[in-house]
């Protein structure tokens, strides 16, 4: 575990010495706040439901900018060796990769907190669909990360990490967008495996177990295939 | 623990069709500075990577400070200090951050972690650039932020891949001093192309070639083994021709052969003369150029270097096994 935590904050803290954190931060407040307020007024309710609408797509695109050098910039550099060969699993490499990079979504997380905390003071404002919110951001981001690091842990190229991480996660955001088209069986299953269906329901205030399992196997099924391609590193 | 630090056993490690490393075998002892020559691509890193549970073998394994590579992988990274080729560091990173970041994956902790940063931060003459950032340092400092934090658990073994490669010749000076001053309480296994490197800092070296381990013995023996020594003197011709001073020396008794050619200024010949065995043919060079009334300028005793051996073992194809 204090592996773990060592890598973690390394990772956690390199990312405020280079602009990547900054710029993701920036850009994600931005959007946000162009998204936001453009509408807020013209509803003119106390919920901050469109918020989390945008988050969670905003998230969707964000997300792996920060995931992306995770492993494929130590590959690239050779660093990964000397973390490797310290005494150290690859399993806690990758936990510590995880636990560095959701340290930076929480802070992104957290300089969200205006939002709630403004819209409140303009009216009466319910805070169940604000955690239940939150918690979905924070499982479906988590999801986005995993994800990203998985890409990461395939190339030594960041921009081949960032396209595959996208285009993943976009994927699975998307799923249920296009249901109409399809036979209903086959929309269930794939709504099922969307990720904004799963978020939807949780911003409702609604926490039903299936989507909190739905996400913590997601997390799961890509840190594993991380820890194999790290993995494989020795066998090849 | 027995007194043997590194034993591999019959690594091979195949990538695809191409064989990188073909049953090398050796040992290394607690206490031993062994250098491990050969030509680009020959295995070493192959080796040192094998050594450090980075990459597993195809084949054979290993032990270090008394744990398997394929059982106790942990234990085996605890008890090596790595210094991988191009040390790689974290470059966005400050000196210290960068330390302290080491130690603490080295499990040091509380009061013992700023002890042991002091500690190899003096060793390695790091002091003034503790608060940079890595990516600032040139290669020299680069190089001992590298071996500082090899150092900082105090490991029983360093592994160092190529340490002096890249470093200008004081630098390089330098990081040799350290490392024989390293050298003196641990077991070292260091990377080199630069020859003279591992005739001044190894008790023992390793060749390996395409491969394979051609040779391990120590540089002294290596250097013997290759060729036999030849005796260089520098004459004032004094009026004798060239081939009346060659005549003088042919009439050593011991003396195999004997060439001449001219030396520096005009009035100056230099004369080679080998053996017949091994024989030290000082004296008897000094009293046939005073027989010959010959004024010897200069004498000179060369032995074939490790530059030699190492070419004639790496180029041969296969080389002289010990």
């Amino acid at each position: 575990m204090k592996h773990i935590l060592t890598i973690g904050g390394r990772q956690f803290r390199s990312y405020f010495n280079g602009p990547v954190a900054y710029i993701v931060i920036c850009i994600v407040m931005l959007t946000l706040g162009f998204f936001f307020w453009k509408t807020f007024f013209l509803f003119g309710r106390a919920s901050a439901r469109e918020m989390f609408r945008w988050l969670s797509l905003i998230l969707v695109f964000a997300l792996p900018a920060l995931t992306m050098g995770l492993l494929a910039e130590e590959k690239r550099t050779g660093t990964i060796e000397l973390l490797i060969t310290m005494p150290v699993t690859e399993a806690q490499v990758i936990l510590g990769k995880f636990l560095g990079v959701f340290g930076l979504y929480a802070v992104l997380l957290a300089l969200t907190l205006p939002y709630p905390i403004s819209i409140s003071t303009l009216g009466d404002l319910d805070w169940g669909p604000v955690w239940g919110g939150y918690l979905g951001l924070v499982l479906q981001g988590s999801a986005v990360l995993a994800i990203g690091l998985m890409a990461s842990s395939w190339t030594n190229n960041q921009l081949i990490a960032l396209f595959v991480a996208l285009t993943l996660s976009v994927f699975f955001w998307v799923l249920d967008k296009f249901l109409a088209l399809l036979p209903t069986r086959a929309a269930s299953a794939l709504e099922w495996l969307s990720f904004d269906y799963h978020f939807q329901s949780m911003a409702r205030g609604v926490i039903d177990l299936r989507d909190v399992f739905f996400f913590v196997s997601v997390i799961i099924v890509a840190l594993a295939a991380a820890f194999r391609a790290l993995e494989s590193r020795r066998w090849s | 623990m027995s007194d043997v630090m590194i034993e591999a056993r019959d690594l091979t490690k195949h990538y695809g069709p191409v064989t990188e490393l073909k049953n090398a075998t050796f040992e290394v002892n607690r206490g031993e500075v062994v250098g491990f020559l050969g030509p680009n691509g020959a295995g070493k890193t192959t080796t040192m990577k094998i050594l450090t549970c980075f990459i597993a073998p195809s084949d054979g394994t290993a032990r270090v400070a008394g744990a398997d590579i394929f059982e106790d992988p942990i234990a085996v990274r605890e008890a090596i200090g790595y210094l991988p080729e191009n040390t790689p560091l974290y470059s966005e990173m400050l000196v210290l951050e960068y330390l302290e970041f080491a130690g603490k994956m080295r499990g040091l902790s509380g009061e013992a972690l700023p002890a042991r940063i002091r500690k190899v931060v003096e060793e390695t003459s790091l002091g003034d650039v503790i608060g940079k950032s890595i990516g600032e340092l040139s290669k020299g400092f680069r190089q001992r932020v590298g071996l500082a934090q090899a150092l900082i658990h105090e490991p029983p073994v360093l592994i160092l891949d190529e340490p002096m490669s890249g470093l200008d010749p004081n630098q390089a000076s330098e990081i040799r001093e350290l490392i024989r001053e390293i050298g003196r309480e641990r077991t070292i296994i260091l990377s080199t192309h630069n020859l003279a490197e591992v005739q001044v800092t190894c008790g023992r070296v390793l060749i390996i070639s395409q491969g394979e381990l051609v040779a391990d013995d120590t540089p002294e023996e290596l250097a013997a083994r290759a060729g036999k020594p030849r005796f260089i003197a520098t004459l004032r011709r004094n009026g004798h021709s060239a081939a009346e001073i060659r005549a003088a020396f042919s009439s050593i008794a011991d003396a195999g052969s004997v060439a001449e050619h001219d030396g520096a200024g005009p009035n100056e010949l230099v004369i080679e003369v080998v053996p017949k065995g091994s024989q030290d043919l000082r004296a008897d060079i000094f009293q046939a150029a005073v027989s010959a009334n010959l004024v010897l300028l200069g004498l000179e005793q060369r032995g074939e270097n490790l530059e030699d051996v190492f070419r004639q073992l790496t180029t041969a194809g296969e080389g002289v096994a010990s």
